[in-house]
């Protein structure tokens, strides 16, 4: 086997797990019950999907071509960094606006916080 | 229901690490624009989004004072910046937006192919942005 064949085989590796990441993720957003938990699912395995998916492209030309992308380095620190902002943000937004929670959520301490902070 | 105090901790700190990410890479779509895709036009739009990041997460006040531009004039500069291109190159002699292009040896970068349809580029890229900005910060104003 050469470095072509084994770089496919690795950087084939990152692409179908990310994909799996992205799906589990995309099941995850129609199944659970509200917006927090729909979140959890949006942020977490779909920036881990998108990593693993960039970080095999990135191998993949770097073993074959020999050439190194800033832009992909950039993009996997860009998502990284800005996915989990978003989706505290969009979570935040809808505790404001007093979306309720789920039916099986026992505990808000949350709201005690904000309560005292008034 | 009381007023909630709102505290942007996360998506201030995010936004000032965040908006020289996406201004550096502005800058760097607006230089491979000749041989990669890029150029002034999208340059000019990532740095109004990135100038219109830190709009939404800081105040109108604290962000006049750190941008302290008109943006319209910056239009202005732009395309006098664009018509100057093509009329520096008819005082040579030359029909109006004759370009040229150049291998030029530098002191630290080695061969660099210089354009003149950069300077081009850069009034394009100045007029984009302006135009964005102004308009958007145009609308955002308008409550008062």
């Amino acid at each position: 086997m050469n470095v072509n064949a084994i770089s496919e085989i690795v950087s084939g590796f990152f692409i179908i797990v990310g994909t799996i990441f992205s799906l589990l993720s995309a099941f995850g957003l129609i199944r659970l019950p509200d917006i927090y938990t729909r979140s959890h699912a949006a942020t977490k395995s779909v920036t881990l999907g998108v990593l693993c998916t960039l970080f095999g492209t990135f191998l993949y030309f770097w073993m074959t071509d020999g050439f190194i992308s800033i832009r992909l380095l950039l993009g996997i620190f860009f998502v990284f960094l800005t996915a989990p902002v978003a989706g505290h943000l969009i979570c935040r937004a809808a505790y404001r606006t007093n979306v309720p929670l789920t039916k099986e959520s026992v505990q808000d301490d949350l709201k005690e916080v904000l309560k005292k902070g008034n | 229901m009381k007023k909630i105090k709102s505290n942007d901790v996360m998506l201030q700190t995010m936004t000032r690490l965040l908006a020289f990410v996406i201004l550096a890479f502005s800058v760097y779509i607006f230089f491979a624009g000749h041989n990669n895709p890029g150029g002034g036009f999208i340059g000019g739009l990532m740095t109004a989004s990135a100038f219109l990041l830190m709009y939404l997460v800081f105040d109108m006040k604290s962000m006049k004072k750190v941008i302290p531009f008109n943006f319209t004039s910056i239009i202005a500069v732009g395309l006098l910046i664009a018509i100057g291109t093509g009329v520096s190159t008819m005082l040579l002699g030359y029909p109006f937006l004759t370009h040229f292009f150049e291998y030029i040896p530098t002191p630290f970068l080695g061969e660099v192919g210089l354009t003149t349809t950069l300077p081009f580029d850069l009034g394009v890229y100045l007029v984009v942005a302006g135009i964005a900005l102004t308009i958007i910060l145009t609308i955002a104003e308008d409550d008062k």
